[in-house]
């Protein structure tokens, strides 16, 4: 149906498939609601989850998709595994092919790890990006366009917004945007669904290369909420622990900007700005939060923050990512 | 419904209707290249009605009763159902009659196909199916291995009275112990042939035709 064998990056998703993940995951939304949860729709499979970096909402969530379509799921992290002895990517790809992994949910530092391991012929299963380095984090933005969909595009008798794309919307990506695979693979995938992309950022925390990505870039929060009116605002978190200061803790940001308390000012969300936005705009946030930082408490706990239903959002994508990837005849992608 | 002496190998006359229920006096066989048209908009129009009556009659009037429609096509027949059983028993609103049902996640066939695209299960609002009859209904009743799925996504759902099955064609060849308990026609076929079922809401026209094999 959707002819995907892995999923690496939000570029692999045309407008049709990223419109065919959505309403699948739509449906398994639905299940969800349910008081029996779990479908058989995965039995016998076995789903690894092999994370080299830290999660937690990312893996608990690929966790309960897997368990919700009654695969069997290993989780590997590379805190306490022979990752810790030294034991290269190849090695560990070999071992997961040896106990007969169907899909490989993989996060790691190192962008471009996924793409590796899909491609180099070491294991057969299929493999999801759940994050790599600086580059991208597919199921991230398809959950985002997912709640986007959900607000923007659904009405009564279509609640989901099946069927449709966001043809039309403006989202404004607000932060950190250098170090955010997020953003990178929200860009891709919300223009592919035809919405208008805004990156809001000090300078220092645009990437190189911005002006080959399909959007925008202002550096003037308060001029894009007021002339602009996105339809929805999301924020991303300051990677203090990828900004690699001398002397750790708080004071490293200071290498990308002057105090914590001037980016608040210039590119936090608080209750004044969230004033500015339009009466159907909503907030986002991939968490984990920085209260007080990017986001304050009063916008994050507004009504207008969807930051936890994206959690919830992201088990059914997730699931519909496993269902799309392991559910149909394995010969029809070789 | 005793099913007529099928001869599917037998010497062609003419491309005979199966000889079962009382002969309606035009089933015009379609072009060749199309099959044979075994019912038309009119003879399926009738059985979905003597279905229905059938369905009330033995539910008692359609209290607890619920239509679950297999999509695709299951689900047009579900509302045609219950329009009809609304237009016969009084104080019963159609669309607090029939839901879907959807089963892909529960067959047992998904890893020797393609990918296939999830339908939607929604019962009607406010209603569950716990405690009541559940009338699953699809077009072609075949191996039977959707009903089993259909009846591991009903037990999902809840834990209905009792369940029983409307199918508009019953093709033969069961490959589970699952059997109707309202046909609309029994159609003996042989493998090599298959039937079409086509409803006005999803193909524009009712017909039900059989190809592919030498009748």
């Amino acid at each position: 149906m959707t002819g995907l064998r892995h999923l690496l990056s939000a570029a692999d998703l045309d407008r049709p498939t990223a419109v065919t993940v959505l309403d699948t995951a739509a449906q398994m939304a639905a299940t969800q609601s349910r008081e029996i949860k779990k479908l058989p729709t995965l039995r016998g499979r076995t789903v690894v989850n092999l994370f080299f970096e830290d999660s937690t909402r990312t893996r608990i969530s690929f966790e309960a998709a897997a368990k919700r379509l009654s695969a069997d799921v290993i989780n590997f992290s590379a805190k306490g595994s022979s990752v810790s002895k030294g034991e290269s990517l190849k090695d560990t790809a070999l071992t997961l092919q040896a106990m007969g992994a169907d899909a490989v949910v993989i996060r790691h530092h190192a962008s471009g790890a996924p793409h590796r391991l899909a491609h180099a012929g070491w294991v057969d299963a299929a493999v999801v990006n759940a994050g790599d380095g600086t580059h991208q984090h597919p199921t991230q933005a398809l959950l985002d366009a997912f709640t986007l969909r959900r607000h923007l595009a659904g009405d009564a008798d279509n609640a989901d917004g099946v069927g449709r794309d966001l043809t039309g919307r403006h989202v404004a990506i607000v932060g950190d945007v250098l170090h955010s695979r997020v953003a990178r693979s929200n860009v891709q995938l919300l223009t592919t669904l035809g919405a208008r992309v805004t990156l809001v950022a000090p300078p220092t925390l645009v990437p190189v290369g911005v002006e080959a990505w399909p959007c925008a870039v202002s550096y003037d929060l308060d001029g894009v909420i007021a002339d602009q009116q996105p339809d929805a605002v999301m924020m991303l978190r300051v990677q203090r622990e990828r900004m690699g200061g001398a002397d750790g803790g708080g004071s490293r940001t200071t290498s990308f900007f002057p105090s914590p308390l001037e980016y608040t000012r210039t590119f936090g969300l608080d209750a004044r700005r969230l004033r500015m936005l339009p009466d159907h705009a909503i907030v986002m946030h991939p968490g984990p939060m920085n209260r007080g930082l990017e986001i304050s408490a009063d916008a994050a706990d507004s009504e207008r923050a969807v930051i936890v239903e994206q959690v919830a959002n992201g088990v059914a994508v997730r699931m519909a990512v496993l269902y799309l990837l392991l559910a149909g005849e394995r010969e029809a992608w070789s | 419904m005793s099913s007529g002496p099928a001869v599917p190998g037998a010497p062609a006359e003419e491309p005979t209707p199966v000889p079962v229920a009382p002969p309606p006096a035009a089933e015009t066989p379609a072009d060749d290249d199309a099959g044979t048209e075994v019912l038309g908009p009119a003879e399926v129009q009738r059985s979905l009605t003597r279905i229905a009556h059938e369905i009330l009659e033995r539910t008692k009037g359609a209290e607890n009763l619920l239509l679950l429609g297999i999509p695709t096509r299951g689900l047009p027949l579900a509302r045609r159902l219950a329009q009809r059983i609304a237009d016969v028993e009084p104080g019963v609103d159609p669309e607090q009659l029939a839901g879907s049902l959807d089963v892909t996640m529960y067959r047992d066939d998904l890893h020797r196909h393609p990918t296939r695209t999830i339908g939607r299960t929604e019962l009607p609002a406010g209603r569950s199916v716990d405690g009541q009859v559940v009338v699953l209904v699809d077009d072609v009743l075949f191996s039977g291995r959707t009903i089993r799925a259909a009846l591991d996504a009903l037990n999902d759902l809840g834990r209905p009275r009792a369940v029983q099955l409307a199918v508009l064609v019953d093709r033969g060849h069961r490959e589970l112990p699952i059997r109707a308990d309202y046909v609309g026609k029994n159609l003996p076929t042989s493998l090599v042939e298959t039937v079409r079922v086509r409803l006005a809401e999803t193909d524009g026209v009712d017909s039900v035709v059989i190809a592919g094999g030498t009748r």
